[in-house]
């Protein structure tokens, strides 16, 4: 299919997810269950990535800094670096991954296996009841793992710092706190709800798009991580136009 | 015959996937409370001309009537609101495997009226009585061997006392045992609840089993409308084939 049918069908997509927004309240167990799954469920893998990220960019930036600026900015770098950027792309990279197949692949066989077409049946509109409830379990508890994968990769920066460069805890969190920008966190947090939106309607539309089997599902998992890491990048650009040069300009 | 009510009336249906045309023009009309079972080989539309009559499908040109109301090109919720007197059941059962049995026979009640927990499982319990497998209601749809899937998928069609019922090959991939099972279901639960079936098969069994009419759709089209007897005793060279299963004549294989 060309691009522009594609963006077509997803536009159509999306309307119909529109509006079928006033019936969330009918959606809201089923978002729940969603919400449990890719947020608690995508934990231990953002544990261990972010607290690593943070570790990675401090003992970076202390190399790069060696005898030319002060180790306490290393705190405001890992602190900063985090917030803006590391932590938003990277959990939404790594969640992407993760939730987006698995979006794909459970919408995908319930396709094949005519489950989709039993709801239609039943007077279900498949979009209330499947597309609804991941979408909006995506763009609140993507940020919310944001959060987490946040904290922990300053955390890991902490360590770092202190295990292997050699500084006092005292300096990392004195540069932590030098160059703390509000703004920051805020932008990292719209960033990772429109990451949290790309992964969840990426993995929807791929998933009901599919045909052809046990190999159509896997494609269209495929599809869905591949497309929403793509996304992801692109939107990061955009967004930091966005952000940094127009909402949060100086 | 022709005083009775139509609740379905197909009116020069078209249908294409890409360049394969797969209906070109069904005109067909369906009567209140009749067994009509559309039989036809692989391939010639049988299933796609069904899931029209439920909107599953929009045709490319004709229309199709529900109790009066063109469907066709009929806005969502005005299609859902139809859908409600339906019920379907699939080739492949198609049970949602993320929840119980009960659970899946329950969720059309659960979605549309405003039942309680109690209510909505004691009626699970009832519609899977019917079909013989109360006693599943805690299991989940991948424990059950596909007769019982089967069952269980009826028990899920007949819960909101639909008024049409629609059967997409219902004994395909059954042994010939659990097959009768089905068709003897359907013809119970034709007989009791006085609905409108139609059902799309290529088993000349079941079709004899549970049909009032029998309509032959080849190319795309019906060829051929009449009542059991009618068919059994046809001269029509296409109808004869398929019912007596001959690879010469002139329906050729998909």
């Amino acid at each position: 299919m060309g691009a522009v049918a594609e963006l077509g069908e997803l536009t159509i997509l999306v309307g119909r997810m529109i509006r079928t927004l006033p019936k969330l309240h009918k959606t809201l167990r089923l978002t729940l269950v969603q919400m449990n799954e890719m947020g608690v469920g995508s934990l231990p893998l953002v544990v261990v990535t972010s607290f690593f990220t943070g570790g990675v960019a401090a003992v970076q930036a202390a190399y790069q800094f060696q005898g030319w600026i002060p180790d306490k900015f290393v705190g405001s770098v890992v602190g900063r670096s985090v917030l803006i950027e590391l932590g938003p792309v990277l959990t939404g990279l790594v969640v992407g991954g993760r939730v987006g197949a698995s979006i794909a692949a459970e919408l995908g066989t319930m396709k094949v296996t005519e489950q989709i077409d039993a709801l239609e049946a039943l007077a279900i509109d498949s979009i209330r009841y499947l597309v609804l409830p991941r979408f909006i379990a995506g763009a609140v508890m993507i940020p919310v793992v944001t959060i987490f994968a946040n904290a922990l990769a300053i955390f890991g920066g902490l360590l770092a710092a202190v295990g292997s460069i050699g500084m006092s805890t005292g300096t990392y969190i004195e540069g932590l706190r030098f160059f703390f920008e509000m703004s920051d966190v805020w932008s990292g947090m719209i960033k990772s709800l429109v990451f949290g939106a790309i992964i969840a309607l990426m993995g929807c539309y791929y998933g009901l798009q599919t045909s052809g089997g046990a190999e159509g599902v896997g494609r269209s998992a495929t599809r869905a991580v591949v497309s929403s890491c793509l996304l992801i990048l692109i939107s990061d650009y955009i967004l930091a136009e966005f952000l940094f040069s127009w909402l949060f300009a100086e | 015959m022709s005083e009775r009510e139509i609740a379905l009336s197909v009116r020069g249906v078209e249908k294409s996937f890409g360049r394969q045309r797969v209906l070109r023009g069904v005109d067909l009309d369906i009567y209140k409370g009749e067994s009509l079972v559309i039989i036809g080989p692989s391939g010639c539309g049988k299933s796609v001309l069904l899931r029209h009559l439920i909107g599953l499908h929009e045709p490319d040109a004709g229309s199709v009537h529900v109790n009066g109301v063109d469907i066709a090109h009929m806005n969502r919720s005005s299609l859902y609101e139809v859908r409600k007197k339906f019920g379907m059941l699939f080739q492949n059962s198609a049970l949602f495997d993320s929840m119980t049995v009960g659970e899946n026979v329950a969720i059309g009640l659960k979605e549309h009226f405003n039942l309680s927990r109690a209510e909505l499982h004691k009626t699970a319990l009832v519609q899977l009585d019917l079909v013989g497998l109360a006693d599943a209601v805690h299991k989940r749809p991948s424990e059950l061997s596909g007769g019982m899937r089967k069952r269980v998928a009826l028990a899920r069609t007949i819960a909101m006392d639909p008024e049409i019922i629609l059967y997409d090959e219902p004994t395909t991939g059954l042994d010939p045992i659990t097959a009768d099972v089905i068709n003897n279901l359907i013809r119970s639960l034709q007989k009791r609840f006085h609905a409108t079936s139609i059902t799309v098969t290529h088993d000349m069994v079941s079709a004899y089993k549970i049909a009032d009419r029998i309509a032959m759709l080849h190319k795309g089209q019906i060829i051929y409308e009449g009542s059991v007897h009618e068919v059994q005793t046809t001269d029509n060279p296409y109808v004869k084939q398929f019912i007596h299963g001959t690879a010469e004549g002139p329906v050729t294989a998909a």
